[in-house]
């Protein structure tokens, strides 16, 4: 559904798209419907610009309209006071966006989700405030008499609209350019889960940095223009939180991370604001309001999603109603080698004297073992023992307060998870959150993109690890339309396709029955012979005793036995930790 | 010298009025956002609902029993807090829930966007809706209160006098009060505890035998009651308007994230910083910068302490 298919469909429809905006708008000559006309592709720009980053990394922004208004307040004031040319104006709120993005950036993706989306409706209030209070309230561009032209004051009302709609057309060139790239892929990937994210070799704050700079910059480049179309910049008009609703809006009522939702969103809705402030405005003024907002909130209800999701899965059901429901799916066989893996002695990981506190509690307590090539090595021990945090801080979620890790010879302590993927460490996480639309084959390809340097390796090593796990013939399937064991495999599949020397699994076997568990079991087992080593944490007993070649015990944040399953098991302090003191007791007495 | 003491005195003393008064205004918002996790944009109109309905209530009560403009505002504020909790109730359970909660978990960002765009909405309809029955001619609840004001002092042989505004001072003691109920409310009843266990994790809460759903809905209900009383608190000395809404909205939400979430403490005493600041900055910065202070107070915050003033968790650094 995204890289597999060619670009070449969605090219035509914005070519048609755009032609027949920019036909209809030499139509129209009617001055007030000109402008309705104008407003359409600019306001379907704000919302390209505010999906391009909030929309494809999930990050919602509260705060669009601050790029929009420094742009509509660069070009302003470079021609009130300087005389500058809108034409060069632009250029400038161009790189006064980009600018701001990388200060704002930098300060606010600190926080993350809801947080980051209500401390991003302090900038552009903070721009208000000041800019009133620079005594700006008001800021009208002068009429230039001799060569209007090259001041951008056009007389033909059209001209605006065709540059409006050539605006639009870039930023949708340049979002279909960008979400069939691994950038695109990238920024969706944090979407989903910004650890997995990480885990996968991708530098989750670069992605998020250059999404940002690009929507930032881009959001002002159309508020300067649509200050060039209106000649007249209000703080409360171009900073007012109502523009950074109006981008939300329309991009959500259209269908959010999708190339053509924001445009859908600003033909429907930017004609029925215009329409119904003209119609019933000056009779019952604010009722525009109430029909508006009654609008978006039924169609909302109706389609969560948007619009877009809504008509494709109308259609889609219609295409596809036919009963073929793929239940002639081939049944997951395994076939097992059965002799023991030789082991070596070569090591792959050293942990050697590993703390970890949070405030007063000790996590992790001066933690040593090592892990050799090509083994499966289990870490058990009782819930709250501190297995996640070691494999948060092997992985580099989390910096040791103490302690060496030296992984393929060598030191990685205190690195980040993007670089010690590139190194060979892979991971899964106990909550895979695949991405809902997209097939089975893209969401591996996301696992493989951050050890790539182009998409032809990437959609080799997806494939690779697909069949790794035995789902290769599944590659069109939906996401929906997969079990609980299929989803695990999936999970297994994206970590494979880094690449890794090392994965570190985390309770893969969690909730299954016994014979899913088996199928899992069967793939993992074959992982050490195609060089990867495996370090797994897992809660089932038996499940463990069958699958790994020596394990650790860890309890209370210490390492309280080390070794060959069966005599790890049978040792006291391991019983006790596992099933108490009145078990032993009541055991010895038999 | 003594000038400079009693200016800064008198906004000290003002700050600490408005600052409670925002403390509960933050605290109900901090309920809904922190037991939900939804952002509820309308939370702003439902304020300026509870200021309209305050105005026109008290008026009706001090006729009825025939009681002072001030005293009947008063009793308005908490009958319009019960009507308002049974509004927000009804917001959560007719609508937020579709989009929320179990229902939305199967899709994409688990019904963000769509609670976003819902709220939204509602605050549209709400906001433009005020605008057709009350006319966008500022208003405020008539009383005494607002224009007179108790004398403390003087100090220092007579040079430093403060002056506590009836209004803002009344406001600042049911506000606090409010917070205090609120607080062991939740930190003391069933009640309280099953809405925390809602909140902390709804799936292990239903498995407990608890309705999320019920403690959603009154978790929304007691959130907006005291919403609606700070608003009508602030009512009785700050006009307003139809779209008075949007200007607190930010400020709520900007205290909740300042003051740190997982605690009411935490909310309460964000709004109480907010209040405090606003006020403190009238000193040292001109009147039309004094809100910008606490947005530049704010993101000082977020960059150097990203859980917030008061919070403990850096779930969301």
């Amino acid at each position: 559904m995204l890289m597999p298919v060619t670009k070449g469909p969605q090219l035509a429809m914005i070519g048609v798209v755009s032609a027949v905006m920019a036909l209809g708008s030499l139509w129209i000559s009617d001055p007030y419907y000109q402008l309705i006309l104008s407003t359409v592709p600019i306001w379907a720009t704000v919302a390209l610009t505010w999906n391009l980053f909030s929309g494809y990394t999930g990050l919602i922004s509260f705060g669009h309209a601050t790029f929009f208004g420094l742009g509509a307040f660069t070009v302003a004031l470079l021609f009130i006071k300087l005389g500058i040319s809108p034409w060069y104006g632009l250029m400038l709120a161009f790189i006064v966006g980009a600018c701001a993005s990388v200060l704002i950036g930098s300060i606010t993706f600190r926080l993350r989700g809801h947080y980051f989306a209500i401390a991003m409706l302090a900038y552009p209030t903070l721009f208000i405030f000041l800019f009133d209070w620079m005594g700006w309230q008001e800021l009208t561009f002068p009429i230039v008499r001799d060569h209007p032209m090259q001041f951008m004051q056009f007389k033909d009302g059209r001209a605006y609209t065709l540059m409006g709609v050539g605006l639009m057309t870039l930023t949708l060139l340049l979002t279909l350019f960008i979400e069939r790239s691994r950038f695109g892929l990238a920024m969706m990937s944090i979407k989903q889960n910004e650890m997995a994210a990480q885990a996968a070799g991708i530098h989750t704050f670069r992605v998020k940095m250059m999404g940002f700079v690009l929507s930032g910059a881009l959001g002002a480049l159309v508020g300067g223009f649509h200050a060039v179309v209106l000649q007249v910049v209000t703080p409360h008009g171009v900073l007012g939180t109502v523009v950074s609703a109006q981008a939300l809006i329309l991009t959500l009522f259209g269908g959010v991370g999708t190339l053509w939702g924001p445009v859908i969103g600003a033909t429907v809705l930017v004609p029925l604001t215009e329409g119904l402030r003209a119609e019933l405005g000056h009779i019952l003024p604010g009722i525009q309001g109430v029909i508006y907002g009654l609008t978006i909130m039924i169609v909302i209800v109706v389609a969560p999603e948007g619009l877009y999701w809504k008509v494709r899965d109308i259609l889609h059901r219609k295409n596809s109603a036919s009963p073929e429901l793929k239940k002639d799916r081939k049944n997951i066989t395994w076939v097992s080698d059965g002799a023991k893996r030789i082991q070596s002695t070569t090591t792959i990981l050293r942990v050697e004297g590993i703390s970890k506190a949070f405030g007063g509690l000790q996590a992790l307590k001066n933690v040593n073992f090592e892990v050799y090539e090509n083994e499966i090595l289990g870490i058990i021990g009782p819930n709250g023992a501190g297995k996640t945090t070691l494999f948060n801080v092997l992985n580099g979620f989390q910096i040791p307060d103490a302690g060496v890790i030296t992984f393929r010879d060598n030191i990685t302590t205190g690195q980040g998870p993007h670089q010690l993927c590139s190194v060979g460490m892979g991971r899964t996480f106990q909550v895979s959150r695949p991405f809902l639309r997209m097939n089975v084959f893209d969401n591996v390809l996301v696992g493989a993109l951050g050890v790539c340097k182009n998409s032809e390796d990437a959609k080799f090593l997806a494939q690779q690890a697909l069949d790794m796990v035995g789902m290769s013939e599944m590659n069109d399937q939906s996401i929906q339309s997969l079990t609980n064991l299929e989803l695990r495999l999936l999970e297994l599949a994206r970590a494979l396709a880094s690449q890794p020397k090392l994965l570190l699994l985390d309770e893969t076997l969690a909730g299954l029955g016994t014979a899913e568990v088996d199928a899992i079991l069967q793939v993992i087992h074959h992982l050490p012979s195609q060089g990867i080593t495996i370090v797994i944490i897992e809660h089932t007993m038996q499940a463990m005793m069958r699958l790994v070649d020596r394990m650790v015990v860890l309890d209370h944040g210490q390492v309280i036995a080390k070794g060959l399953p069966q005599k790890v098991m049978n040792e006291p302090e391991v019983i006790n930790a596992y099933l108490g003191k009145k078990w032993m007791t009541l055991h010895a007495s038999h | 010298m003594y000038i400079v003491i009693e200016n800064l005195l008198q906004r000290l003393v003002t700050g600490i009025m408005v600052g409670s008064i925002y403390g509960l205004l933050c605290t109900g918002l901090g309920m809904i956002f922190g037991v939900i996790r939804v952002i509820n944009f309308a939370q702003g109109e439902l304020m300026m609902l509870g200021m309209y309905a305050t105005m026109f209530l008290g008026g009706l009560i001090a006729l009825w029993l025939s009681v002072g403009s001030a005293a009947g505002a008063y009793l308005a504020i908490f009958v319009v807090a019960a009507a308002l909790g049974g509004v927000g109730w009804m917001i959560q359970k007719y609508l937020i829930s579709h989009v929320s909660g179990f229902k939305a978990s199967q899709s994409d960002n688990q019904g963000h966007f769509a609670q976003l765009i819902l709220t939204l909405g509602l605050s549209l309809v709400i906001s433009n809706g005020a605008l057709i029955l009350f006319g966008s001619s500022p208003r405020t609840v008539q009383s005494p209160l607002a224009s007179s004001s108790v004398t403390i002092g003087p100090f220092s042989e007579g040079d430093i006098m403060i002056f506590l505004n009836q209004a803002r001072g009344i406001g600042c003691l049911v506000a606090i009060a409010v917070s205090i109920v609120l607080y062991l409310i939740v930190q003391k009843t069933r009640l309280g505890i099953t809405m925390r266990a809602a909140a902390d994790n709804p799936k292990a809460a239903t498995l407990m035998g608890i309705d999320i759903e019920k403690s959603y809905a009154t978790a929304f209900a007691i959130g907006t009651a005291a919403t609606a009383i700070a608003g009508g608190l602030i009512a009785m000395y700050y006009p307003f308007h139809p779209y008075t809404g949007f200007e607190f909205v930010i400020i709520m939400y900007a205290g909740v994230v300042l003051g740190g979430m997982g605690s009411m403490l935490g909310a309460f005493w964000g709004g109480f910083t907010m209040g405090l600041v606003q006020q403190l900055s009238t000193y040292f910065l001109p009147f039309q910068l004094q809100n910008a202070t606490i947005f530049v107070l704010f993101l000082v915050v977020v960059l150097l302490r990203p859980q917030g003033l008061f919070g403990k968790n850096v779930e969301r650094a």
